[in-house]
């Protein structure tokens, strides 16, 4: 309860911050709208739903520097057998998509358990793996998306009786983001298992000798890391209708949210409103400079160096709340 | 962890053949290579190809330079491909307006100010490297991008001191070798022989100690990540005299089998442990490798898994062996 | 109250461990009846924590059994031990500092309302359980842990060092509730360096020594001297008696070489004074955790003074990194060698690191002047190099000389040894201790960390020694007998034998 306490200081700002980049947003472009909401929630999709799954290992005590990599698996897996495939069938792509997810955090989790490789080589030998996987698979963008899919992230919600112009404003995008973390993220963190992931994050020899199971945990976390990843690349897929084999920049970006949004890198601390909302406040101050005409290539040099700054900051924090 | 209890004397004394000699197994494996080459492909081993894969294998090699030393602290520089490429970049581009030195010049200049940013991020704000090269080397690549916009203009020209290294050949053998030769040697022995490169290892092998025996620590990831830039940079010269192309992803084929080749070589990803020597073999290693997979019709992406898993288990067998964890 | 006939609830017989080539315990015991509260004791090293371990299941022995309620025991991890009715409280909080009170209970699946019982019990009335556990001060900590392991209802309690942190009030809370849980049938094991408790609450005591079992007594007042006794061995390991060149200038004309007044160090260690002359040899005598580890800490540089003084020849000093102790000419060698060797490198990288830390030292090392160095330091501590190559490979006795080497290689004014000689072989420490004693001779001056009280007089001119973060008393070499150190170690003021309880 106090932990929601503790955190809602740092999260209201972030609301607080984001609702002024809004205002900022409509001051700059005056029919900034519906559509506009719309195209920001499907653009930070793929981020946030990185972000959630970074997020979770940072929380438990790691870091998964093959995130970008497993979404593009993910990605070019559910792309090249939607091809053609019915939407019934699209469903059970949808599903073993999911379970592949699943089972490559598995891997990274269990090598780093088995082989006592840190957590950061194993994942980054493994990003180079799951970005070969990948282009294995498709080596080009390419293949499909079923349109229900699609529909699903597209567009504002409509519910059965009400005026859609109340619910119109409500990006689809937004909704599906809410409703992947409550499916999965809420039971896991009513349930022991979510103590034991902040708890190997906060102290993990504490954690031993209360009885937690440090390996199996650790492996937990990273799988629902993985599971993350694949509801990002899916999402990837849903909105550009293709598989993208080439990873996104979603490393970085994830990690930069995941600090700006409370989380201290070392584990531990911090929740997943925050690096969600992080995640809208850096793609909201990307898209108001381009909204302002900014070179796209400045863009990204500005939004690098947010990024780049916010994890020193987030790193002298972490060393600060180390020595103290 | 069960074989290793079977038959510790076995492991135990490979582990050790292995710390002494580090290069005896990679040369072994780089003549079997060669070997199984000649099996597949018997008309490929000539003079020529002997030349030409010194030639390929050298940029690698000095990239994988940025690698070895920065991993002796148990650091990496995952920037240092970016770093190439920028330097490569605007040489060239600068070259037909400001004159080859100046270009050289300024191009060099960037590289050191992306070393600067590094060092900063990595000593004193205390980033891991892996994070904070990743994020200037996604930073540089955005000024390079803006950089084109501005040049697009005014045309290419490569230094014709730099086609000579890249693609010229004397006696039989490349040119670079000029270049490589001193390099080399320089960095051999500034591992072994300068107080700057013992303490790469002592800050690698334990940072505590180090601290104890008065080292301030942060002084050396400062330089050494500015040294790193620089070497990126030099290297991205080298390249562009071979490629004789500026294009804006001129090295970054060479970031991970520039990891890959220090690893290999016997470098520790940990630190305290590894050297140069090593990863000119590994460089040489991985040169033969890429030939035969080409000559396999390996794909680009089975190429990838290949290089993460030989990281990986390189890793992986090296706690084994060594079991320090 | 106690039933000293039926099968003991607790029954280690013969256990042994070594790690690689040394022996932690090769024939630790324990027997503890149901009700009865049982002391572990032992001087440092003997071989309690290595043995704390084995019971709770976090190490496994290599010979001997444990039995619990009869049954061999099979205990693997705490979880495991909890299962069996074995429910240690360890010296560091085992409580999850970023999760509040009632998630560090649901994680252990610890039942709510006896565990706020037992807290009322203890003293804490205003303890909400969505404090978050980071944010609570040590000493409730402590109590928080004892209430979770209580409200697991258990047969046997392991209480390690329970009452180091806690203000007085507290622990006669503690010793209250602990005995209360002796006399409702269950059993406690307890480990503490405190007599004073230790008479007021255990019914008998069990001695370790130098990792074996040597005693069995049921605490009677006046029981201390027979304890300490027991701690020690064997008192007739003569104390060869060393000549001393030159007495140490300890006159008040000359500055001392180092002062340090009123130190005070986070928690630890509260307030220390002393005085190092040039020439001379200043033992440090503490149990651990008394503050030593700070005190060495502050003058190496590695941690900042909470207040006090450190003067070097009457200037006042204040180090923020070990570099600036070594140009003040304060060279520090930590307890454990692995803080301080290069394992991976060779002796030559090891010896000569401190002559390479400074910038302007970077460039290119003077190769011949390195090796006279190095050589010379190496023949002066007579360091076995056969085993070329690796520190590692050395055994710990040369790779302590290798810690050592560096430093005199480097030119000594004032070395900080801490511990120098644990887990080294007999030769070694002579040879350690006779370096020791030529350094002073030449004018160094030497403060020495020592858990073997024995090494006071061969190697010291003084001993400071240390008892809860403060100076219980400095006595002169020729007086350093062991009972005497032990006594003021253990805060046992005087020479006479004082009653408690």
């Amino acid at each position: 309860m106090s932990r929601i306490v503790s955190t809602h200081g740092w999260t209201l700002g972030l609301a607080g911050l984001l609702a002024l980049l809004l205002v900022a947003t409509k001051v700059i472009q005056p029919d900034f709208g519906i559509s506009g909401l719309d195209s920001l929630a499907r653009a930070a999709l793929p981020f946030a739903l990185a972000t959630v799954g970074m997020a979770i290992v940072v929380i438990a005590g790691g870091i998964d520097l093959s995130i970008a990599a497993m979404m593009a698996v993910a990605s070019v897996t559910g792309a090249v057998l939607m091809a053609g495939a019915t939407d019934g069938q699209s469903v059970g792509v949808v599903a073993f998509v999911l379970l592949v997810g699943l089972g490559m955090g598995a891997i990274n989790g269990a090598l780093i358990v088995l082989t006592r490789v840190p957590d950061i080589v194993v994942t980054l030998a493994m990003l180079f793996v799951w970005q070969g996987v990948a282009l294995l698979i498709l080596n080009a963008p390419g293949g499909a998306a079923a349109p229900w899919l699609r529909d699903l992230i597209v567009g504002g919600v409509t519910l059965p009786g009400i005026p859609s112009s109340l619910t119109a404003w409500l990006p689809k995008g937004v909704v599906f983001l809410a409703v992947c973390v409550a499916v999965i993220w809420l039971p896991i963190l009513r349930s022991k298992l979510g103590l034991m992931f902040y708890a190997i994050g906060s102290d993990h020899l504490a954690a031993f000798r209360s009885g937690v199971p440090v390996g199996r945990t650790r492996i937990a976390a990273y799988a629902v890391c993985g599971l993350f990843a694949a509801l990002g690349g899916l999402s990837v897929t849903m909105s550009t209708g293709i598989g993208e084999p080439i990873p996104g920049p979603y490393l970085l970006a994830s990690v930069a949210a995941v600090v700006l949004g409370g989380v201290v890198l070392g584990g531990g601390r911090g929740g997943l409103i925050g690096p969600i909302l992080a995640v809208f406040v850096l793609r909201l101050v990307r898209m108001d400079l381009t909204l302002m005409s900014v070179d796209p290539n400045v863009t990204t040099i500005i939004e690098g160096s947010i990024m780049v700054v916010v994890v020193m900051f987030g790193a002298v924090l972490a060393n600060r709340g180390r020595t103290t | 962890m069960t074989d290793v209890a079977a038959n510790p004397p076995v492991l135990r004394r490979l582990g050790r053949l292995m710390t002494d000699n580090p290069l005896l197994p990679l040369v072994v494996l780089l003549l079997l290579l060669v070997g199984v080459l000649a099996i597949l492909n018997p008309a490929i081993i000539s003079g020529f190809w002997f030349s030409n894969t010194i030639k390929i294998a050298i940029p690698l090699a000095m990239l994988a330079a940025c690698q070895t030393l920065t991993m002796l602290t148990g650091g990496i520089d995952l920037s240092a491909g970016t770093v190439a490429t920028i330097t490569a970049f605007v040489a060239a581009t600068l070259s037909p307006m400001v004159g080859v030195p100046a270009a050289v010049a300024v191009a060099l200049g960037c590289a050191v100010l992306v070393g600067l940013a590094n060092g900063f991020g990595v000593a004193i704000a205390r980033v891991h490297p892996l994070i904070m090269t990743l994020g200037t080397a996604l930073i540089a690549n955005g000024c390079l991008l803006v950089y084109q916009r501005f040049v697009i203009a005014t045309g290419v020209k490569i230094p014709d001191f730099l086609v000579w290294l890249g693609t010229g050949r004397s006696l039989g053998l490349p040119n670079s070798l000029v270049v490589f030769i001193p390099f080399a040697v320089l960095i051999i022995w500034a591992q072994r022989r300068t107080g700057f490169g013992r303490l790469l290892y002592a800050v690698g092998s334990n940072e505590a100690a180090a601290r104890l025996s008065g080292v301030r620590v942060w002084q050396v990831h400062f330089t050494l990540y500015a040294l790193s830039s620089v070497i990126a940079g030099l290297t991205g010269l080298l390249y562009l005299g071979q490629i004789k192309t500026a294009s804006l992803s001129l090295a970054l084929p060479l970031d991970l089998p520039s990891v890959a080749a220090a690893v290999v070589g016997g470098t520790s990803i940990f630190g305290g442990r590894g050297g140069y020597g090593g990863t000119i073999l590994g460089a040489l290693i991985l040169t033969v490798l890429t030939t035969m997979l080409t000559l396999l019709q390996m794909p680009e992406g089975g190429r990838r898994i290949l290089f993460g898993l030989i990281i990986l288990a390189v890793t992986a067998i090296y706690i084994r062996l060594t079991d320090r964890s | 109250m106690t039933d000293q006939t039926s099968t003991p609830v607790l029954d280690a017989k013969g256990v042994a461990k070594r790690f690689g080539a040394v022996v932690a315990l090769h024939d630790a015991s324990l027997q503890v009846a149901k009700g009865q509260i049982v002391a572990l004791m032992g001087a440092n090293g003997a071989g309690k924590s290595t043995f704390v371990k084995i019971l709770t299941g976090a190490l496994k022995a290599d010979a001997g059994h444990v039995r619990i309620k009869g049954r061999d025991s099979t205990v693997g991890s705490p979880a495991a031990a909890k299962k069996w009715g074995l429910v240690p409280v360890y010296q560091e909080p085992s409580l999850i500092p970023d999760l509040d009170v009632a998630d560090n209970l649901r994680l252990g699946d610890t039942p709510v309302e006896p565990f706020r019982h037992w807290v009322d019990e203890l003293g804490i009335t205003d303890l909400r359980l969505d404090r978050m556990i980071g944010r609570l001060p040590l000493a409730t900590l402590r109590v928080l842990d004892l209430a979770r392991a209580l409200a697991a209802s258990p047969d046997v309690l392991l209480l390690d060092e329970m009452t180091a942190a806690l203000p007085t009030d507290l622990v006669d809370r503690v010793l209250r509730v602990v005995r209360e849980q002796a006399d409702a049938g269950r059993s406690v094991i307890y480990i503490s360096h405190r007599f004073a408790e230790i008479a007021a609450l255990c019914d008998r005591a069990t001695v370790l020594r130098d990792g074996a079992t040597v005693g069995d007594l049921p605490i009677t007042p006046g029981v201390e001297d027979r304890v300490v006794e027991m701690m020690l061995g064997n008192l007739t390991s003569a104390v060869a008696n060393r000549a001393r060149s030159a007495a140490p200038d300890r006159s008040t004309a000359v500055p001392p070489r180092l002062q340090v007044t009123g130190l005070k160090v986070g928690t630890r260690l509260s307030d220390v004074s002393l005085e190092l002359h040039r020439g001379e040899v200043l033992g440090v005598v503490a149990l651990e955790g008394q503050g030593q580890d700070e005190l060495f800490d502050v003058l190496a540089g590695q941690r900042r003074a909470t207040s006090g003084d450190v003067r070097v020849d009457g200037q006042p000093v204040s180090f923020h990194h070990p570099a600036d102790a070594i140009a003040a000419g304060l060279t520090f060698v930590p307890g454990d060698r692995a803080h301080a060797l290069l394992m991976a490198r060779s002796v030559r990288e090891n010896i000569a690191i401190p002559l390479l830390a400074r910038p302007r030292d970077w460039g290119a090392v003077p190769m011949r002047e390195e090796a006279r160095r190095v050589a010379s330091a190496i023949d002066r501590l007579q360091i076995d190099t056969r085993a070329q190559g690796e520190v590692r490979r050395l055994s710990g006795g040369n790779q302590q000389k290798v810690t050592i080497a560096r430093w005199i290689a480097k030119g000594v004014q004032t070395l900080l040894l801490f511990d120098p000689t644990r887990g080294i072989d007999i030769r070694t420490k002579r040879q350690i201790y006779a370096l020791v004693r030529d350094l002073a001779d030449q004018g160094a001056a030497v403060l020495y960390y020592t858990s073997e009280l024995a090494e006071i007089p061969l190697a010291c001119d003084r001993a400071l020694v240390i008892f809860n973060g403060r100076v219980t008393g400095i006595v002169e070499a020729a007086d350093a007998d062991e009972p005497t150190l032990m006594r003021l170690a253990y805060g046992l003021a005087g020479t006479s034998p004082e009653v408690v309880a």
